[in-house]
Parts: C-alpha cells; sequence; structure tokens
C-alpha cells in the first residue's frame, strides 16, 4: 500500500527519533547467546533426549517461517533469528522425553498461531514460544505427565529403582506440591534441593536444569541494556515474597520450576510486555503473582506458561494505566 | 421470488449469523463438540427461527414498538419450549447431550436480533426466506466447526451411535480443539475463510 503514496518530502513520524544502530538481529542474538551456556548444559547432562528435542523445536519453528513466508508471499524473514530464539526457548521449557512429533507441533504453533497469523514479529499478543507450549500442554496432558524422567533417582533413594535408565516419576515441585498438600507429611527438604536445583536438576523442562545459568544468561542481558530489570525483579520478588508468605521457602520456590526462565526471557520478550517503566514492574509482579498462586493453589504444579500469558494479555492495559507524564507538563488538578 | 432468494443467501454468505454478525456464539462454541449435538441444535434453532420470524412478521402491524421486546420474548420462548418438550421426549440422548443450551435459545441474539432487525420490518415471506438462510448459515459453520474438533480432537467422528469416519489408529488428537480455546481458533479460522469467500466472490461481481 505505502508503494502507492508519493515518497514525502518531510517525514514525520512518531517518537523516538534518535536511532541506536542496533538491530532486531543483533539482540536476537545476544539472547541466544545469553540463553546458549544454560541450553549447552543440558543437553551435555541429559543427552540425546535433549538434542532432539531442541532440533525438533528450533527446526519446525525455523521451517513454519520460512513457509508462511513463502505461502503468503511476504519477504523472507528468517534472518531477524526471532524463530530461532522462539524455538530455543520453546525447547527448554519442554521435558527432554518429549516425543519429537510433539516437540515438532509445538514449534509450528509457537511461530504459525503465536506469531504469523498476527502478521509477523512486533504484532503477536503473546509470546510465541509460550502459546506453542500452552498448546501442547492442553493437548496432550496426558502424555506429557507419563514422560520417563531421567534424574529422579539419583536425588531420592526410592527403593527399588537402582539400576535403571529412567523412570517415570515427579518433579521436585511436585513433590514438595504433594507435601504441602499432605501438611509437610513427607517432610520434604526445599533447602537440600537448592544445590541441585542451581547446578543439575534431571526433572522437569530443560531449562529447569541448571538455574544458575539461567540467572548468568539473564544478568548478562540486564547488563547488556538488552532487557529491563524491572521484569525479572517484579516477577522473581513477588514469587519469593508471597511464597514465603504462603509459608513455604521462598529460595526453593524461586528456583524451582519455570520462574527464572520465564522471569528473564519469557516475560521480558519485547513485543508482548508493557513498554512503560512502572508498566514494566507491575507487569512483573503480575506474573509473579499469578504463578505463585497458580502453583500454591491451583490444579498445576506450576503454572508459569500461563501467569506470563495472561500477563501478555493485560499488557496493553498496563501500558493505558501508566502513561508517563509528558516532559514539562504538570499533572492536571483533580477537582 | 428473486427477492426471496436474495435475502436468503444473504443469511448464508455476506450476512452469515456467526461469521459475519458475530451473534450467538457461546452456544456455538460450546456445542460444536459433536457434529451430532451440531445437527440437532441446527434443527431447532432453524425451527424457532423460522416460527418467531413468521409470527412476529404477520403481528408486526400490531406490536406496538414500546413493548415489542417483550413480545419477541414471549414468541420465541413459546417455540423455544415446543422444542424443550419435543426433544425430552423424543430422543432423550441429543437432549442430555445439548442440555442447557436449548432453553437458552430464547436468549440467543440471531434469534432476537433477526426479529427486530428484518421480521419486525418485512413482509411473512421475505421473513420464513431471512429465517432459513440464517438458519442454513449458523448450520453450515457450527457443523462444520465440530467436523473439524471432532473429527481432529477425538479422532472420529460419530453419529447415531455409528462411526462415519475415523482416523487410523494410534492417532492421538490435540484435546484443546475439545476445549474452549480450541473453538476459538477453529472458528478464527472460518470466520477467516467465509471473509476470504466473500471477498472473491464480491471481487468476481465487479469485474
Amino acid at each position: 500500500m505505502s508503494e502507492d503514496i508519493e515518497k514525502p518530502r518531510l517525514i514525520v513520524a512518531s517518537s523516538p527519533h534518535i536511532v541506536a544502530p542496533t538491530t532486531c538481529r543483533e539482540i536476537m542474538l545476544w539472547v541466544v547467546g545469553a540463553l546458549a551456556p544454560a541450553a549447552i548444559w543440558s543437553m551435555v547432562a541429559m543427552g540425546v533426549p535433549a538434542i532432539v528435542t531442541y532440533a525438533a523445536c528450533i527446526g519446525s519453528a525455523v521451517i513454519t517461517e520460512a513457509a508462511w513466508n513463502a505461502i503468503a508471499k511476504k519477504p523472507q524473514s528468517l534472518s531477524d533469528c526471532s524463530a530461532v530464539v522462539t524455538g530455543l526457548l520453546l525447547a527448554m521449557c519442554m521435558p527432554p522425553m518429549t516425543p519429537w512429533w510433539m516437540s515438532a507441533i509445538a514449534g509450528f504453533i509457537a511461530i504459525a498461531l503465536g506469531k504469523m497469523i498476527f502478521g509477523g514479529l512486533g504484532w503477536n499478543l503473546f509470546n510465541p514460544a509460550l502459546v506453542g507450549r500452552a498448546f501442547v500442554v492442553m493437548s496432550w496432558a496426558g502424555v506429557l505427565s507419563k514422560l520417563p524422567n531421567k534424574g529422579w533417582f539419583a536425588t531420592l533413594d526410592v527403593a527399588g529403582t537402582k539400576g535403571l535408565d529412567a523412570i517415570s516419576g515427579a518433579t521436585r515441585l511436585a513433590i514438595a506440591s504433594a507435601d504441602r498438600a499432605a501438611a509437610g507429611g513427607y517432610g520434604y527438604d526445599l533447602v537440600a534441593q537448592y544445590r541441585p536445583l542451581l547446578f543439575k536438576n534431571l526433572e522437569g523442562s530443560l531449562g529447569e536444569v541448571s538455574a544458575a545459568l539461567v540467572i548468568l544468561g539473564g544478568i548478562v542481558l540486564i547488563v547488556k541494556g538488552i532487557i529491563d530489570w524491572r521484569i525479572p525483579a517484579g516477577y522473581i520478588g513477588a514469587m519469593g515474597l508471597l511464597s514465603w508468605a504462603f509459608g513455604s521457602d521462598p529460595v526453593f520456590h524461586v528456583l524451582a520450576g519455570g520462574v527464572l526462565l520465564g522471569a528473564f526471557f519469557m516475560a521480558t520478550d519485547y513485543v508482548s510486555s508493557p513498554m512503560t517503566k512502572n508498566g514494566r514492574l507491575v507487569y512483573g509482579i503480575g506474573c509473579g503473582v499469578f504463578n505463585a498462586v497458580g502453583r500454591f493453589f491451583g490444579p498445576m504444579p506450576e503454572t508459569t506458561t500461563f501467569a506470563i500469558l495472561f500477563m501478555n494479555g493485560l499488557a496493553p492495559l498496563i501500558d493505558k494505566a501508566f502513561v508517563p507524564r509528558t516532559f514539562g507538563w504538570v499533572k492536571r488538578d483533580e477537582e | 421470488m428473486k427477492e426471496f432468494w436474495s435475502v436468503f443467501k444473504h443469511g448464508i454468505s455476506i450476512e452469515n449469523p456467526l461469521t459475519v454478525l458475530m451473534i450467538g456464539l457461546c452456544a456455538t462454541l460450546a456445542v460444536s463438540t459433536q457434529v451430532e449435538g451440531s445437527l440437532a441444535m441446527s434443527v431447532a434453532v432453524i425451527f424457532v427461527l423460522v416460527m418467531s420470524n413468521v409470527l412476529i412478521s404477520a403481528f408486526r402491524k400490531f406490536i406496538p414498538v414500546e413493548v415489542r421486546i417483550p413480545i419477541f420474548i414471549v414468541i420465541i420462548a413459546s417455540f423455544v419450549t415446543i422444542v424443550d418438550l419435543f426433544l425430552k421426549a423424543f430422543s432423550p440422548d441429543i437432549y442430555a447431550v445439548l442440555g442447557i443450551w436449548i432453553p437458552l435459545i430464547v436468549v440467543n441474539c440471531i434469534i432476537l436480533g433477526r426479529a427486530e432487525a428484518f421480521a419486525y420490518h418485512n413482509t411473512v415471506l421475505l421473513s420464513i426466506a431471512d429465517g432459513l438462510g440464517m438458519g442454513l448459515g449458523y448450520t453450515l459453520v457450527i457443523v462444520g466447526m465440530a467436523f473439524i474438533r471432532e473429527f481432529f480432537g477425538t479422532g472420529q467422528v460419530k453419529v447415531m451411535g455409528a462411526t462415519v469416519l475415523s482416523m487410523p489408529s494410534g492417532y492421538q488428537g490435540p484435546n484443546i480443539l475439545l476445549l474452549f480455546p480450541g473453538a476459538f481458533i477453529v472458528f478464527g479460522f472460518i470466520i477467516a475463510l467465509m471473509r476470504w469467500l466473500n471477498d472473491r466472490s464480491a471481487a468476481r461481481k465487479e469485474a
């Protein structure tokens, strides 16, 4: 459509007028770089199934984007690398033993329904990776909950599991949740879980293998100015405070599950998070509140996905509520 | 007669109650998990819509403007009650599937909307055309949605206890199609399809 309009002599555009040389591709590559240590470590720790999951998610995300652009006759947008980031993030919130076809469907849904259908990068309402994950979680919950996981027997000595390669079992969060339901009846020691959660946790999703590496990646992005500290700070702060208020161990609840990956890499997605500074803080806190409430009172052990998707939906409203005061203007007197 | 056909066709295409006017959606999203239930629902809607359109257009000169809505509701509710009792008596299975959605046809926007927007201002014959067209448009969309959701969600389509169509064994359909998010996703694609078809036929007419 813009071709029809004569090339304007005076360019009128909304702010920002000062353009930094940073490109979308550069930012996306930084995100990939920040995720790389955690991703590589999870491949080393989990082995072949993890590599299959990464390959299926990233591969199907990239292929879907390329195919969509080709069919819709749009300029190819693969070079901004956002499809790679989506696929990578998606893989990191999937369990390693996920069947490959399920990972591939998740990648397809993430790009097709999460991003391209809205018009591509920048137009999506929700975080594409989380859309893909939510689709799969809601579609095949039965299959996912029965996946074998590799490391369970190594941490709790359950009789009869020695020498097995993999058994099906609950993650630490699920055990903690069952323990809470039994009012501490199982005597599950949360503090003893810090070390495995930080460095080598073989249950749950690929992004949960090492909380320390995820935090490291997040800090790199904050220092580089790629993500705003307000979102992860609000998220993790609210999560910790509420866990403490609900009578549990705050550090355990921040380290376990998807909170760290969600706070640093998912909730901070530029497109689906608010633009205003105070809005971002509120948005982060909202994610943390819904995550904690869902985790403690909901039917699922972990609700990071839905907490962030829900706040994604609220992001435009949050922005409306926190319109910054224009420079030089004074607040209107409310009479 | 020409006008009859044009009104009839409008209900199916460019004024389709579900994909263009987007009214009466809750029942549609809830019921369209099964082809069988959707067919029964469509029949009920067509019956109520045509009958109430006929009655309202026949009495349009006598119904005072000030109290027209209560009168419409009374007329619609009588026909809904007929359908409700009929289904309860003659096919309890379908009644069990549709449940609350049958009595809720009383407050379905499609029926009240057509009474207010069409039947109150048009002749009996045209109101019949409108009722049939709108009803068929409704049927087309809801059965289409139900087919996609049932076939891909459960892997088979069952009508009257017989399996009409089924996926190869071992097929694990995405459960989300049977839940509300799936309804919205499928519905979105159907709207897009109908828009595309309407645009294409409009473009063809112009050319």
